[in-house]
């Protein structure tokens, strides 16, 4: 439907704009979904709903439709709809399921206005429900801002509740009994009065002919017997076997083998190209242009991948310019020009601006901060394997965005979005990268020359660290009115970056326009809690020519650093206790949460107490519904500064699963500090310099601190896991360097200025 | 090209410079091995040649002088039944996150371990220069320490290097964080464990093996 189309695509350019819903007409906001499972049900199969199906052997089948990239998210939405539906983690198989409008996700697009989490101010609700709603109807299937298990928290527990009593109900017609005298339990309706049950596999397909319940009742917190505890991975089995269950595994009969060797600098072409070395070569079978709003260049088509690869180093070709900065000092220089401008505001306080003009010059602290561009470097160089045959196309991928591959992939082979049938895998990784369409867009191109045969594409390291769409560099410019022995009493923050939104919206649908305020550019310093009396945010969209995306935590990643660091330069120029200082900052019942994280991490750290030669930093940002605090605690040696050990508190609302949710905490912060520590994308020639991980390397086990999590539970509202952890790691340990060596870091990442041992 | 793996000769018609890696995973349906990196840095690509670990995407066919175990061979090689002892510790502590890179982390652990069943944190360092862009090595660490333990109990029994099947191991307590429970939200540290559930195996279509030009 072409409606549905322009307004799917058009809603991913609102970024702050919260008109979606109004825009579609609210008539649509209620229209249901079809199950997208019952085109695929075989003789006796019954579907409750999207999530639950019941095999005719009695097999119990729950779709988490979202992608599983090492979050854990398909064992704890699995456990949502296993609560309710009395069946065990270990009943069950879990399955992705097709991409469908069905299973939309309403909780990234409430959770991507322009307010902050604890705004609950009538236009900041206003906001969410209209986001929610555009998000119900648009049916974008996405898995992103750490939203699937708030997404997910109340739809699939209810698709569990549904299919129990429908399942319950027709026990009950068949003994002649009253449903309520029955219950439920480990795959079974039992009559207690009597001793008999039976299996749900005997029940399904009378329970589906009957009328599903409005509205289940959920039970309480306190009855869960999966969730709020620690479940076992469905996934581990498969992950400690070498299963074949990423994307690059994906192995078909006739299989062709492929690679891809796009422009060096972003957005340039082939001035011209000799492709006959590659194409001589013994194995090759096709070398073919690609010309794609995602990029510009040449895939090689081969009888195993290793010869591919040979066959696209020995492309010759000559690469346009391209009339962007070219190399890092251009680009800041870009970024401090956009400063020089005015930009959007978004939250702020009082007259930051009256404040400042009347306060004493001396007084006034000002700092300059940056980052670099980041690649994602998912474990999985990105790949996908495609097969076009007659009017359709079939893609196996790894995305974290399979509607999206559908309506990217679908028009590039001249068919539309509805026949393109996608496979999502396991993802080695995602971090937002697999949110892109890129490499199932190139997949889908090369299947056009391959005579219906599928075709495997998988990127080199190479490929994929100098084809990423980065986490955008920035520049703040913040001050602050400080007066001794007192908080800040004025803050001003000004960030200059590239942005992301836009980005994402230019490559994926060029023929629409961004509009509204890039959020990413200022997340992290005007939504967070305990700002001065006056405040004021800016942020300034700088387009630098490289394609930016979302990077774990997106612009939190970077704004939680700059904001951190400059409340601990703050602090020590008020003489407080960067602690103590963020206490009296967040006073209020809202703000409740960050204190108690703050209180507790302190407690687990032992703030107070300094050993000698070591420094600790600390660091809160509320993200994603989360609010984290960590502490970094660092030594100073002869050699170099040694990351000793990390504790976090993070508050989430509501835990569903504890281990894992440590888990997602643990890896945040490794992902945080390997990025503060020794990463960078620089650019030279217009081209990146970092192509493999000998340039741009993350923490490895030797230098993985001790990390200690506790989880609280004081948030009023749940929050999600997967990027919360990011953004503290980096502000944290700058602060603890500054600690231990009395050297203020204002640049990442911090290997450009210590040495780490 | 002939070569040895997982315990059976293998005939390939290929370059003698392919690596490893690719000889495994394009051509003989080996698909455990990750190609992470291409140049030896990054570890998802380690197997065993002739017992000890390497970076198969840097070993070229012509120089693979010895039998070749990869992940899918491992209990074979170690004479367990059905997972190692490293293996069933990972499961134990819940290592995996995405999972790409543990078969390569599980193949230098195992290494690591039937040199060393006692190893240092220094040797574990040493050993264990694997990358995780998940950041899962704390419960790597622990792991190899639970397996370790595994290993010493197996052998005081005089069981030999098996580990106990995923029956036994499930009677374990897990280790569960020590997250404070809100009023109506218990955590409950020290519930049973469920058995693990199986993820669906046709997920990702499964390799059928050798292509065509082996087969």
């Amino acid at each position: 439907m072409a409606l549905g189309k322009i307004t799917r695509r058009a809603f991913l350019g609102l970024g702050a704009v919260a008109a979606g819903g109004l825009a579609l007409g609210w008539w649509r906001l209620t229209r249901p979904w079809p199950n997208p499972l019952e085109d695929r049900l075989g003789p006796g199969d019954v579907a409750f709903n999207p999530y639950v199906l019941i095999g005719a052997d009695g097999s119990i089948t729950v779709i988490a439709p979202r992608a599983e990239m090492g979050q854990g998210v398909s064992t704890t939405l699995a456990a949502l709809v296993a609560e309710e539906l009395e069946v065990g983690l270990d009943q069950l198989r879990v399955e992705h399921g097709p991409p469908a409008g069905a299973y939309f996700n309403e909780a990234m697009l409430a959770d991507s206005q322009p307010f902050a989490q604890w705004d609950r101010s009538w236009m900041a609700e206003a906001a969410r429900a209209a986001a929610a709603a555009a998000g119900r109807t648009l049916g974008l299937q996405v898995t992103g801002g750490s939203s699937s298990t708030v997404d997910a928290f109340e739809r699939m527990r209810k698709a569990g509740a549904a299919a129990r009593i429908m399942l319950i109900a027709a026990a009950a017609e068949r003994w002649g009994a009253p449903a309520h005298a029955l219950r439920a339990e480990r795959g079974r309706v039992i009559d207690p009065s009597s001793g008999r049950a039976l299996e749900y596999g005997a029940l399904a397909e009378a329970a589906a002919r009957l009328t599903p319940p409005a509205d289940p009742p959920l039970k309480p917190a306190g009855e869960w017997r999966v969730l709020g505890r620690p479940a076992r991975r469905v996934d581990m089995r498969a992950k400690v076997t070498g299963a074949p269950i990423f994307g690059i595994d994906v192995t078909l009969p006739d299989m062709l083998f492929a690679t891809v060797r796009m422009a060096p600098r972003p957005g340039a072409r082939a001035r011209s190209a000799d492709l006959s070395a590659a194409r001589a070569m013994a194995g090759v079978r096709a070398v073919v242009p690609l010309d794609t709003p995602m990029g510009h260049g040449f895939g090689v088509i081969a009888r195993d991948t290793w010869t591919a690869f040979r066959a696209a180093a020995a492309i010759e070709a000559e690469w346009e310019d391209t009339p962007h900065p070219a190399d890092e000092e251009a680009q800041f220089a870009a970024l401090a020009r956009g400063l020089e401008g005015e930009g959007f505001e978004m939250g702020g306080a009082g007259d930051a601006p009256a404040a400042f003009a009347a306060a004493p010059p001396q007084e006034v602290l000002r700092a300059e901060y940056r980052v670099p561009f980041l690649a994602h470097a998912c474990m999985e160089p990105m790949n996908a394997v495609a097969q076009l045959a007659g009017d359709r196309l079939r893609i196996w991928a790894p995305t974290q965005a399979p509607t999206l591959v559908q309506e990217v992939c679908g028009p590039a082979v001249g068919l539309s979005a509805e026949d393109v049938e996608v496979t999502v895998t396991h993802l080695g990784g995602g971090f937002g990268r697999r949110a892109e369409a890129d490499f199932a867009l190139y997949a889908a191109l090369l299947a056009a020359h391959a005579d219906g045969r599928p075709v495997k594409v998988v990127w080199s390291r190479e490929e994929d660290m100098t084809h990423d769409a980065y986490r955008p560099a920035a520049l703040a410019r913040m001050r602050a009115h400080v007066r001794r022995g007192e908080g800040p009493l004025a803050l001003e923050m000004r960030v200059a970056a590239p942005p992301v939104v836009k980005s994402v919206l230019g490559r994926t649908f060029p023929s629409l326009p961004a509009v509204g305020p890039d959020r990413p550019i200022l997340e992290g310093a005007f939504d967070q809690p305990g700002a001065p009396l006056h405040a004021r945010f800016e942020g300034v969209p700088v387009d630098l020519g490289v394609p930016v995306g979302f990077w774990r935590s997106v612009g939190y990643s970077f704004n939680g650093f700059f904001h951190q660091c400059f409340m601990d330069e703050i602090a020590h120029a008020a003489g407080l206790d960067p602690i103590e200082m963020r206490l009296r900052m967040l006073s209020g019942p809202d703000f409740a949460p960050a204190r108690k994280a703050l209180e507790e991490v302190a407690r687990m750290s032992g703030w107070g107490d300094a050993a000698p030669g070591r420094g600790k930093g600390v660091a809160f940002t509320l993200s994603f519904g989360a609010w984290v605090a960590q502490v970094v605690e660092v030594s100073a040696r002869p050699e170099g500064v040694r990351v000793e050990r990390v504790w976090c508190a993070a508050d989430p609302g509501l835990v569903l699963d504890p281990r894992n949710y440590e888990a997602q905490m643990t890896s945040g912060i490794v992902f945080g500090l390997s990025a503060a520590m020794m990463q960078k994308i620089t650019f030279a020639d217009g081209a990146p310099e970092q192509a493999n991980f000998p340039d741009f390397d993350a923490l490895r086990l030797d230098r993985c601190p001790q990390i200690e999590v506790r989880l609280l539970q004081n948030a009023p509202r749940m929050g999600g896991g997967g990027e919360p952890g990011v953004p503290p790691a980096a502000p944290a340990l700058g602060n603890a360097i500054f600690a231990a060596t009395g050297r203020r870091l204002r640049s990442l990442p911090f290997g450009d200025a210590v040495k780490f041992v | 090209m002939k070569i040895v793996v997982n315990g059976v000769a293998r005939t390939l018609e290929v370059d003698p410079q392919m690596p490893l890696l690719w000889a495994l995973r394009d051509h003989l349906g080996v698909l455990g091995p990750k190609y992470g990196c291409g140049v030896g840095a990054c570890g998802a690509c380690t197997v065993w040649i002739g017992g000890a670990p390497a970076r198969s995407c840097v070993t070229a066919l012509e120089d693979v002088d010895a039998p070749v175990t990869t992940i899918e061979g491992l209990p074979a090689a170690l004479g367990a039944q059905d997972l190692t002892a490293v293996q069933q510790a990972w499961i134990d502590e819940q290592v995996p996150q995405c999972g790409y890179c543990q078969s390569g982390q599980i193949m230098a652990a195992a290494a690591l371990l039937r040199d060393d069943p006692a190893p240092s944190d220094a040797a574990i360092d040493e050993a264990m220069s694997n990358l995780c862009r998940c950041g899962t090595y704390p419960r790597i660490r622990a792991a190899i320490r639970r397996a370790a333990a595994m290993l010493a109990r197996a052998s005081a029994a005089g069981e030999g290097a098996a580990a106990p099947g995923a029956d036994q191991a499930a009677s374990e307590t897990p280790v569960a964080p020590d997250a404070p429970a809100a009023p109506d939200a218990p955590a409950a540290p020290g519930a049973p464990a469920a058995p693990d559930a199986q993820v669906a195996p046709d997920a990702v279509p499964s390799a059928p093996g050798a292509p065509a030009e082996e087969r």
